[in-house]
């Protein structure tokens, strides 16, 4: 999950690195004040997840309190990337002699965390790495020994620097390895980190992410920056139809029938498992199908559980038929997915032979379910039919052609 | 032959007494020659027994009643006490640790990958089913109950990879169907970082000779596939390798992750059409339809055939 820049930056300041006087606010009176506060020029700050803030217009800089309070208004009222500002940021407009990069991320292949550093900030690290890679350094480091100093050191080193540059930014360099590891996150970026005139440090922008899985430890720290336990800040909010299926999922703890996303299409799919759904979805798009949505079946969910997603798919505007599709089950049964699809048709007041265009199911338990399918009517297949078959002819079917 | 396990292994169900480890101990009892299972633990539940196995508070304890040292375990315990399961594991000799848990913070896989670097184990997860050897062992819930695993499964010359558990059964169904049984099936986890990639197994399958051709199956997300054109590349690799790659859909959309944890495109290099270049140029063929593996995987073991007995004629 990612965080606002102000909630960022209060993360870096209470990790001890030293950050500008900045203000957050919600309104243009306040933003005024903060600015009288700061006393001086002032640079105001859309608070919003997506990039790009700057060509947007959401940065703007001001010479007085009066100037930052219509810029303020100005950029509450701007929409960025389709998302309405949190709020505004009022930050000093800091003397800055020279930007620095500093941040950490995980590497995947050497299973590690890796801090990057940087004298050339303020712009996009990778632009750098590639026009410059003599300037930016990467240093693994383990995930069981503390991070220490001298791997601060080594990472600044690298890049050239040296002198009193290099002393100042070690402990910065070490308070950001220890905050990336003790609040999990997943990015840790200071950019810039800007050097004043008196050759002391100071972060003037943060980026930080915490990983979805561990924000279960961090419940004081997210209550007390104001994060909602619901609060997902997805790539896009989650549609009411999304919710609904987060919703169906939630209502019983055994299995997963969930992880709904919505397309706009006329075929709905009960699909899974996770590697599955993927490849499901894959192949019906290949063959000309238009999804009305993906979805995540597996675990061995509850009749009810299987119903209820199968309902909520039937029943979103547009979905012509149902495709319900799974990779070989081994935990999950089939006569239990089956039971649920269908007294879902039944429920809603549709025939089943009609409605499910396909189910292709195969694994434990399917003797029992293909008899229910049976005695429905709904046509069905085993393992000797592929994904891709399973999906080509449900295309087919509710295209009324021959597909792909 | 095959790698990681076989008949002889022994190991423990870390988490026994849960609802799915009793199960899983139930299916690896049931499969093949039967799972040499000399134990599980569950803190307060000595002296209990899971399908005759006995039940321990401690790993020591298991290892102490097994008297030697005990070659694996499958760890299934809720995440917040798997960091600690693996390091209980590892500090008490263990060598191979299959981890099931799902949603354990990056963090804690991290720590346990290290350690077990250097402790000289190896782990396969998390979020993972596990391993199978067809006809002869199983360790985890993969492929399920004996019956169902014995109808998917086959033994025979090829390797499975799969970042998908259920996955990895389709897959072999599919090759068993058209006459390729499995040396080993291994379905190494859908997380952002997982103990065991790709290209850490190869060298097991490359000095396996049973194996004569790998099939992975593959996803957007991480840099383990290019890892794997590396490796593959820098080895010269004996072993053809075909790829399935699942989630092409997901190169439109930045920033969602669909079907694991670690299924997520966050830039250039994570996304479906970039993976399948890569895999491409170190001369790995990736299949559009899950189908059409079992032929293309037998069309490159036999062109490295001839190509092999062309070069022995030529000396």
């Amino acid at each position: 999950m990612r965080f606002f820049e102000y909630e960022a930056r209060e993360i870096v300041k209470r990790a001890g690195i030293p950050v500008t006087d900045y203000g957050f606010t919600t309104n243009p009176a306040q933003a005024r004040e903060i600015a009288q506060r700061i006393g001086g020029p002032t640079v105001i700050k859309s608070q919003v997840l997506s990039g790009g803030r700057m060509k947007a217009g959401g940065v703007k800089f001001a010479d007085d309190p009066q100037q930052a309070e219509a810029h303020a208004r100005e950029i509450l009222a701007l929409e960025i990337g389709g998302q309405e500002p949190r709020g505004v940021l009022v930050d000093p407009r800091a003397d800055v002699e020279q930007e620095y990069y500093a941040g950490v991320v995980w590497d995947g292949t050497r299973k590690q965390p890796v801090m990057i550093f940087s004298p050339v900030g303020g712009i996009d690290i990778e632009q750098v790495a590639e026009e410059q890679p003599e300037k930016v350094s990467r240093r693994h480091f383990s995930n069981i020994l503390p991070f220490s100093d001298f791997q601060a050191k080594e990472a600044i080193a690298a890049t050239g620097v040296s002198g009193s540059a290099l002393t100042r930014l070690t402990p910065i360099l070490t308070r950001l390895a220890k905050l990336f590891v003790e609040n999990d996150m997943t990015l840790a970026e200071i950019n810039p980190l800007g050097r004043l005139a008196d050759g002391s440090f100071i972060a003037l922008d943060a980026h930080m992410e915490i990983e979805n899985e561990a924000r279960g430890r961090h419940k004081r720290l997210l209550a007390e920056l104001g994060v909602g336990e619901q609060e997902t800040r997805q790539a896009r909010e989650p549609t009411p139809f999304e919710i609904a299926g987060e919703q169906i999922d939630a209502s019983d703890h055994r299995g997963v029938a969930g992880n709904v996303t919505e397309f706009d299409g006329n075929l709905g799919l009960v699909i899974g498992a996770g590697g599955g759904s993927l490849t499901l979805f894959d192949a019906v798009r290949a063959h000309g199908g238009r999804p009305a949505n993906y979805c995540e079946i597996g675990g061995n969910p509850s009749v009810a559980k299987a119903c209820g997603l199968a309902k909520l798919v039937l029943s979103k505007p547009g979905v012509e038929r149902i495709a319900v599709m799974m990779s070989i089950v081994s935990n999950t049964r089939v006569d239990i997915v089956a039971r649920g699809v269908i007294k879902a048709c039944l429920e809603l007041g549709h025939d089943p032979a009609e409605k499910i265009a396909i189910f292709r199911i195969p694994g434990a338990w399917e003797e029992e379910g293909f008899k229910i399918l049976e005695r429905y009517g709904v046509e069905y297949a085993d393992r000797s039919v592929s994904l891709n078959k399973a999906a080509r002819r449900a295309v087919e079917k509710i295209e009324g052609v021959a597909a792909r | 032959m095959s790698i990681l396990i076989d008949a002889d292994t022994t190991f423990i169900v870390q988490g026994i007494t849960g609802r799915e480890a009793v199960n899983l101990v139930r299916e690896c009892l049931d499969y093949g020659a039967g799972a040499k299972i000399v134990g599980g633990v569950t803190p307060g539940r000595l002296g209990r027994e899971v399908h005759g196995v006995p039940v321990f508070d401690t790993v020591a304890q298991a290892v102490e009643h097994h008297g030697g040292p005990i070659d694996g375990s499958v760890v299934t315990v809720p995440p917040a006490f798997t960091k600690d399961a693996v390091f209980e594991a590892i500090e008490n000799q263990i060598k191979l640790i299959v981890v099931v848990t799902e949603r354990i913070p990056r963090r804690d896989v991290a720590q346990m990958v290290d350690l077990a670097g250097m402790r000289r184990a190896r782990i396969i997860g998390p979020n993972c089913l596990g391993i199978i050897v067809p006809d002869v062992v199983k360790m985890g819930g993969i492929g399920g109950p004996a019956k169902n695993a014995s109808q998917a499964y086959t033994p025979g010359p090829i390797g499975v990879i799969s970042r998908s558990g259920g996955m990895t059964t389709e897959m072999s169904s599919t090759l068993s169907a058209a006459g390729l049984g499995q040396s080993t099936a291994v379905s190494i986890g859908g997380d952002a970082i997982i103990g065991s990639t790709y290209a850490e197994l190869m060298p097991l399958f490359e000095a396996d000779q049973q194996t004569q051709g790998i099939v992975i199956y593959t996803e957007p997300g991480g840099r383990m596939e290019a890892e794997l054109s590396q490796w593959v590349l820098a080895n010269q690799s004996r072993l053809p390798v075909v790829a399935f790659m699942a989630g092409r859909f997901m190169d439109e959309m930045p920033g969602m992750s669909f079907g694991h944890a670690g299924t997520i495109v966050e830039g250039k290099e994570d996304t479906a059409s970039e993976k399948i270049a890569r895999l491409t140029s170190a001369g790995i063929a990736v299949a559009e339809r899950i189908e059409e593996i079992p032929e293309m995987i037998r069309a490159r073991i036999a062109e490295r055939a001839s190509s092999t007995s062309a070069g022995a004629g030529v000396r």
